[in-house]
């Protein structure tokens, strides 16, 4: 049997309901990991089932929660608005349409401190049972389910990044399980996503950063 | 290991273990932990439970739309009057799976069950039967274990989603859970066990999901409170010695099956039942100023 019995008495959340509060609060949460520096903003694009039914299951309290950082079991959860207010964060909820989404997506815009770098977007859904799946970060499409370690990183497409980024993770003895490219243009801006079999220590993080024409690193724990 | 019912008692049969002890051996391969790290975790869920069994008890929770609000106080104030028609248990039973279920609506801290709208039912079942019987805390952990073990195959061999099956699926699943668990704590054996299983899933087969405004309220906390029920007396039959002439894993099938032949309007989307009534129209119009 390959399905853990704490995937059946679990997850351990704040209700009414998996899938519309437990589900959006970590798809904020893991938003906000991905945008890694301070935010003023967050504007909510509400999608399908998330759209119609927010309010009565509080998903608006938890992607708010999820933003400012609180897990899906923390009771803090409800009270989310008003420690946005106190943490001096805004944040707005709108319809949006997003083609062949899940039921249950939402676009997040986060708009950065740093007034001088373009808003942060990522875009995901609540698939049942608290599960996440985020499929666009910064208008690159993505496939994150946060449930194993995971590298996002930017980089130029050039020759040879790719292979210095394996190669450092292959000398801190860390298996690659899934690995995805994409890029917006050849040469251009470019995407990838890795799941490891082990968490990444901080300090091979910080070695990848140090590969030519790589932009940005950021690790997500399994979670 | 297993993939089914039958292959799990098979391998409990073998070996001459406790059902528990085969769902141990599997967690412990598919996470590399020791029987006490599982002990551990299992304990800490039961610890979420238990505070959500008791939370709605003496204070109500606020709950969007109020709908709910309050029914657990009522009700745990007529069960410790004592002039009941079902007895203590039967109605502290059900007082605690309403509180699970009312600070799961009021957005407190719940532990899914197999879900949230279905969380009161295994917690009610097992703090009330480890009361009943005396059992030991690590008594009461290999009913929850025994209780998962099995849920996880009707995950896997079906669904525990209301969307996808309706509350069959959902509260179903929980009371054949919650039966399990029951049996595993009074002693019984691992055939009483699957049968308890199957005749409370049988018992509910069915049942559409159909809530109130779309909300995780009406009927569910009803439904916590009565497929709790289901629970204790599906396993009181199979201690009886009542076998379900069809097995665990057929019902189990025959369950999803239902779910597939359900139209959408009764999988959770509030479009039938209940959720279409003149007054749970109205209550919609009221919360959310429109139907769904």
């Amino acid at each position: 049997m390959d399905i853990s019995i704490f995937e059946v008495a679990g997850p351990v959340m704040i209700g009414p309901s998996s899938s519309h509060t437990a589900g959006a609060a970590k798809l904020a949460r893991v938003a906000r990991i991905l945008v890694g520096q301070p935010f003023s903003h967050v504007s909510f694009g509400l999608h399908g089932s998330f759209a119609r039914t927010y309010k009565g299951h509080g998903t608006d309290r938890a992607l708010v929660a999820g933003a400012l950082g609180l897990r899906e079991d923390d009771e803090r959860l409800a009270r989310s608005f008003e420690l946005a207010a106190t943490q001096g964060i805004t944040f707005d909820f709108h319809e949006i349409e997003l083609d062949g989404a899940h039921e249950n997506s939402v676009k997040i815009t986060f708009t950065l401190k740093d007034r001088l770098q373009p808003p942060f977007t990522v875009v995901g859904s609540s698939v049942g049972g608290g599960q996440i799946l985020i499929t666009e970060i910064n208008g690159f499409e993505a496939e994150l389910t946060a449930q194993s370690p995971t590298l996002i990183i930017s980089q130029y497409d050039k020759k040879g990044v790719v292979s210095e980024v394996s190669t450092v993770l292959a000398n801190h003895n860390i298996n690659i399980g899934v690995m995805k490219l994409s890029r917006k243009g050849k040469g251009e801006l470019a995407s990838c996503i890795i799941e490891t079999d082990g968490e990444v220590p901080a300090a091979v993080v910080e070695s990848l950063r140090q590969i030519k024409n790589v932009l940005t690193v950021c690790a997500i724990s399994a979670i | 290991m297993y993939s089914n019912t039958r292959e799990l008692l098979a391998i409990s049969r073998e070996r001459g273990l406790a059902l528990w002890q085969v769902i141990l051996e599997n967690e412990q391969q598919l996470h590399e932990m020791t029987e006490t790290q599982v002990f551990e975790l299992l304990a800490q869920r039961y610890a979420v439970m238990a505070a959500s069994a008791s939370k709605a008890l003496e204070q109500p929770c606020r709950t969007a739309g109020s709908l709910i609000e309050g029914i657990t106080q009522d009700q745990y104030a007529y069960a410790k009057k004592g002039e009941t028609l079902c007895g203590p248990l039967i109605n502290r039973v059900m007082a605690r799976a309403l509180s699970c279920s009312e600070v799961n609506a009021s957005m407190g801290r719940i532990c899914a069950a197999p879900t949230a709208g279905s969380c009161g039912i295994l917690p009610a079942v097992l703090i009330s039967v480890s009361e009943q019987l005396g059992c030991t805390s690590r008594q009461t952990l290999e009913g929850l274990l025994t209780a998962s073990g099995i849920g996880a195959i009707m995950m896997k061999n079906a669904t525990v989603s209301g969307a996808e099956g309706g509350c069959q699926a959902e509260c179903g699943v929980a009371a054949a859970m919650a039966a399990a668990a029951a049996v595993q704590m009074a002693g019984g054996n691992p055939s009483m066990i699957m049968n308890a299983c199957a005749l409370a899933l049988m018992n509910v087969m069915g049942l559409v999901c159909d809530p109130v405004a779309g909300l995780v309220q009406v009927p569910c906390a009803q439904r916590n409170a009565s497929q709790a029920v289901n629970a204790l007396l599906s396993a009181d039959l199979a201690m009886g010695g009542m076998v379900s002439i069809i097995p665990l894993d057929e019902v189990i099938e025959a369950m999803y099956r239902v779910g597939r032949l359900m139209p959408y309007q009764l999988r959770e989307t509030a479009l039938g039942g209940l959720a279409a009534t003149p007054t749970g129209r109205a209550i919609s119009n009221k919360i959310f100023g429109g139907p769904l």
